[in-house]
């Protein structure tokens, strides 16, 4: 049996049954944290206030919404027009999803640049990386459900990447779709899936945590915390300084919200999906930009005139590929030094991989034709060759700067170099 | 040493840009950013325009563009009475039914009532006029990149068609209209509507009023959204400034 | 020991300084979530487009006297019925005494010829019957409700079996000689 720290007689019988309080306290409260966490590590917690507000805003959404090709498009009209703050609940939403994506990929590149991937992390980041799917599949699911004009176009282009499969594509593409298009079936399946998979994501953030309090944050120095002066407790300091990250962040997301709800949307999806005519230029939502930009620009694999692997399917696998290619980062990465800042090569070649992704992204949004198509199949080929060659190469023969001996340390000699 | 990366990477992207460019050249229409009452943090919907901007909606467009999303009780955010709306709403009949003989009948729309479109369906729409489909003006402005912007060049840029270009029969040259060609006559020719304030009708004009009220059938939230989000703004600064502080105090503890 | 005692001073009012600091910060943080929980709980309040029906026009000219209409008003049925004569007398001359929901006709219409009431019965929500001619309307000539048999008068006023209310009279007025509006 637990003996609860408590004084209260009441907090005291909960937790030696049950040592919620006890837990708290050690994971929310006590749990040791490196003492010079920037600003950058605050938008994992900003990643789970989103989640909360996603969550909260969709369950009161799914009350108003009707899950019919027939109603769809106008119930979500209806939430904006008649719906007490209806059109607050649903840019709140659509907003959040664009917000969701900017600050998990701030916490993505964040892990990247400090190294935080590297043993004994491996498993606490290929967490991440299965939320980043997860995510993903969320945002596409959510996206077709007010069944406008880019609601249905994007769900046709992307649900028909599995038809590249060989043999049994189509066959999956029609079970995927319920039907032979996309169509009422399909939008009351991804309906269901979009209001399940928010809950596994927050299973895996759970797991997610788990692993992060097993083997402890990482830090902008990448060098392990050991004495005691190299923490301090996550209350009050973190908790003080995530809350005020919190606030600017609201004050960014409301900003859009209340002054710009549709700078991330497509004018198209304002017009109810129509599955006669096609826009002339469909684009998916931003943060799918760098892949769907992969997706476009791969040609037919030849080998000596025989077409090895058609245009679709190379394009698709490579599409998969950038993301799965995230899991093997441990063990592409084999230097032992963590941190960017220690690292003077990883870190030009960080900086170009950022320039790269955003390179592909403005691809993305641009038909694919003339100059896009070369610069698209340079940023791919870049996207790759930085996982599967800079990296290991760069482990492997940089020379990196002397490490300080300590958190502590460092933190005392920035403050005496402040002074003088 | 970023900068460096930066370089090179900027260095790398100058020089793909100068590779030749085999894909048809897309024309980009430049649209025109004008000033809207609508504008901006503080914006609002001019309401005299807002009610010029129903007028010319009833008598040069109605005949062939709907406002499904719309419903006659809406019409109060223009400043219109309960008893005004109710007599705009008498004029158009809507089906209801079955009554107890199961029968659909017509009777008058009420304020609750959704706009009556002109035509009953798509197909009797693209019928009546030469194929073309007149679509719904609900959304209109936000459907269409550039918006309010887009919506008033449309209306203002019909004209000859340059000599070298060909227009089918029933159709119009518009210099904003991509592809140029347009299935809707011009809407608009100068003093064809007699405003009732006395405004002089212009085509800038109506087009502008058309504009504003298209605006906010689209967006009817807008004024409400912007008051309320000042107000949260406002809170949020000071409670960030809260947090800033009692961020900036705990921290201090440590030197 | 001067320098001491202003340190100590100077730590004190730091304490206090934070707790107030805290204090604050907390108490407008509250308020901004209890503020914003707002528009979650409104949104389940009832819609424009649902307030903008939650009043029904009756156009009474066509009932004849002695018939009954039934339109549905908030999403429940309204009966409207065109009393008789007899009806009226029947219904007023009353000794309130029997009533088990004492309320004298005079108080439960606005013109005597037209009665109108909420169509649920109070004792379980079933609809009663008596609307339609050939329905039965039980003893006392007004509706009977076939789910445990509540009897009620020509003022709908409950007078045999388990309802404990007369049927509810819904706000209505005439908007002009031959139509009503409810609600």
């Amino acid at each position: 049996m637990i003996t609860s720290k408590s004084a209260h007689p009441v907090v005291k019988w909960i937790d030696e049954r049950l040592p919620v309080f006890t837990f708290l306290n050690r994971e929310l409260r006590d749990y040791p944290t490196p003492r010079n966490l920037n600003y950058w590590w605050s938008f994992g917690s900003i990643a789970g206030v989103v989640l909360v507000v996603m969550t909260l805003t969709g369950i009161m959404l799914a009350m108003q919404y009707t899950a019919h090709m027939d109603y769809a498009f106008d119930s979500v009209e209806r939430i904006m027009r008649d719906v007490n703050y209806g059109w607050l609940l649903r840019y709140l939403h659509m907003n959040g999803g664009s917000m969701f994506f900017i600050v998990v990929y701030i916490h993505l590149f964040r892990g990247i640049y400090f190294g935080s991937y590297k043993s004994p992390r491996e498993i606490l980041w290929a967490l991440g990386v299965v939320i980043l799917l997860l995510m993903m599949a969320t945002a596409f699911m959510g996206y077709v459900l007010p069944w406008g004009q880019m609601s249905f176009w994007g769900a046709t282009v992307i649900t028909n990447l599995f038809s590249a499969i060989p043999l049994v594509g189509d066959s999956i593409v029609n079970w995927l779709w319920g039907g032979y298009s996309i169509a009422n079936p399909t939008l009351t399946r991804f309906y269901a899936l979009h209001y399940l998979f928010p809950f596994l994501i927050f299973v895996v953030v759970a797991l997610h945590l788990v692993a992060l309090h097993m083997v402890k944050s990482n830090n902008p120095l990448g060098v392990d915390a050991k004495e005691p002066q190299d923490t301090i407790p996550f209350h009050p300091y973190y908790t003080a300084k995530d809350f005020f990250g919190f606030g600017v962040f609201f004050l960014v997301y409301l900003g859009f919200v209340f002054f710009a709800p549709d700078f991330f949307g497509e004018p198209d999806n304002y017009i109810p999906a129509n599955p006669l005519a096609t826009p002339p230029h469909i684009v998916p939502e931003w943060y799918f930009l760098p892949f769907y930009a992969i997706l476009r620009v791969v040609p037919d694999i030849e080998v000596f005139g025989f077409i090895l692997v058609e245009a679709k399917l190379a394009g698709v696998i490579l599409m998969f590929g950038s993301i799965l290619v995230l899991f093997f980062l441990p063990w592409l990465d084999s230097s032992k030094v963590r941190s960017a800042r220690f690292r003077p090569i990883f870190k030009q070649f960080f900086w170009i991989f950022l320039a790269d992704c955003l390179l592909l992204g403005w691809v993305g949004a641009n038909p694919p034709e003339g100059s896009f198509v070369v610069l698209g199949r340079i940023g791919t080929a870049f996207y790759f060759a930085y996982f599967i060659i800079i990296i290991p190469l760069v482990a492997r023969f940089e020379k990196p700067l002397p490490l300080p001996s300590s958190v502590v340390s460092s933190v005392l000699n920035e403050k005496k170099g402040e002074r003088s | 040493m970023i900068r460096g990366a930066l370089t090179t990477a900027c260095s790398l992207m100058a020089g793909l840009f100068l590779l030749p460019s085999p894909a048809a050249v897309v024309e980009i229409i430049e649209i025109e950013k004008r000033d809207w009452s609508f504008d901006g943090i503080f914006g609002s919907f001019d309401r005299t325009a807002q009610q010029r901007g129903y007028q010319i909606y009833n008598e040069a467009c109605s005949g062939c563009h709907g406002l499904r999303l719309l419903t006659y009780r809406n019409l109060a955010a223009l400043g219109y009475s309960e008893d005004d709306i109710k007599a705009f709403a008498t004029d158009f009949d809507v089906t209801d039914g079955p009554d107890d003989e199961g029968e659909m009948y017509q009777r008058n729309a009420l304020p609750s009532d959704h706009f009556v479109s002109p035509f009953p369906n798509t197909q009797a729409s693209r019928a009546a006029n030469n194929g073309a489909l007149p679509p719904d003006l609900s959304l209109i402005v936000k459907a269409r990149k550039n918006g309010a912007d887009y919506i008033y060049a449309l209306l203002t840029s019909y004209g000859d068609a340059p000599d070298d270009e060909e227009l089918p029969d029933g159709m119009y040259y518009n210099a904003v209209f991509p592809g140029h060609q347009i299935a809707m006559p011009p809407p608009l020719y100068d003093d064809t509507i007699e405003y009732s304030d006395g405004t002089l009708a212009t085509v800038d004009q109506m087009a502008s009023d058309v504009t504003t009220f298209l605006a906010w059938a689209a967006s009817p939230e807008m004024e409400a959204r912007k008051r309320l989000g000042l107000k949260a703004m406002l809170f949020l600064l000071v409670l960030t400034a809260l947090l800033a502080a009692v961020k900036h105090k705990v921290w201090s503890r440590l030197n | 020991m001067n320098k001491k005692i202003q340190d100590a001073g100077a730590a004190g009012d730091d304490e206090s300084r934070r707790d107030f600091l805290l204090l604050t910060t907390g108490l407008v943080g509250t308020v901004g979530a209890a503020l914003s929980a707002w528009p979650f709980i409104d949104s389940m309040n009832p819609a424009a487009d649902v307030l903008s029906l939650s009043t029904t026009e009756v156009d009474l000219s066509p009932v004849e006297t002695g018939q009954s209409i039934t339109v549905v008003w908030r999403g429940k049925p309204v009966f409207i019925r065109h009393r008789t004569e007899q009806e009226i007398t029947q219904a007023r001359n009353v000794d309130l005494a029997e009533l088990r929901d004492p309320v004298p006709d005079e108080d439960r219409d606005i013109r005597p010829e037209w009665l109108v009431v909420v169509g649920v019965c109070p004792h379980l929500g079933c609809i009663p019957l008596g609307q339609k001619p050939g329905q039965p309307r039980g003893e006392w000539g007004g509706w009977f409700c076939p789910c445990h048999g509540s009897q009620f008068d020509t003022s709908g006023r409950i007078r045999k079996g388990p309802a404990p209310t007369n049927l509810v009279v819904p706000p209505y007025r005439f908007i002009n000689e031959t139509s009503i509006q409810i609600g």
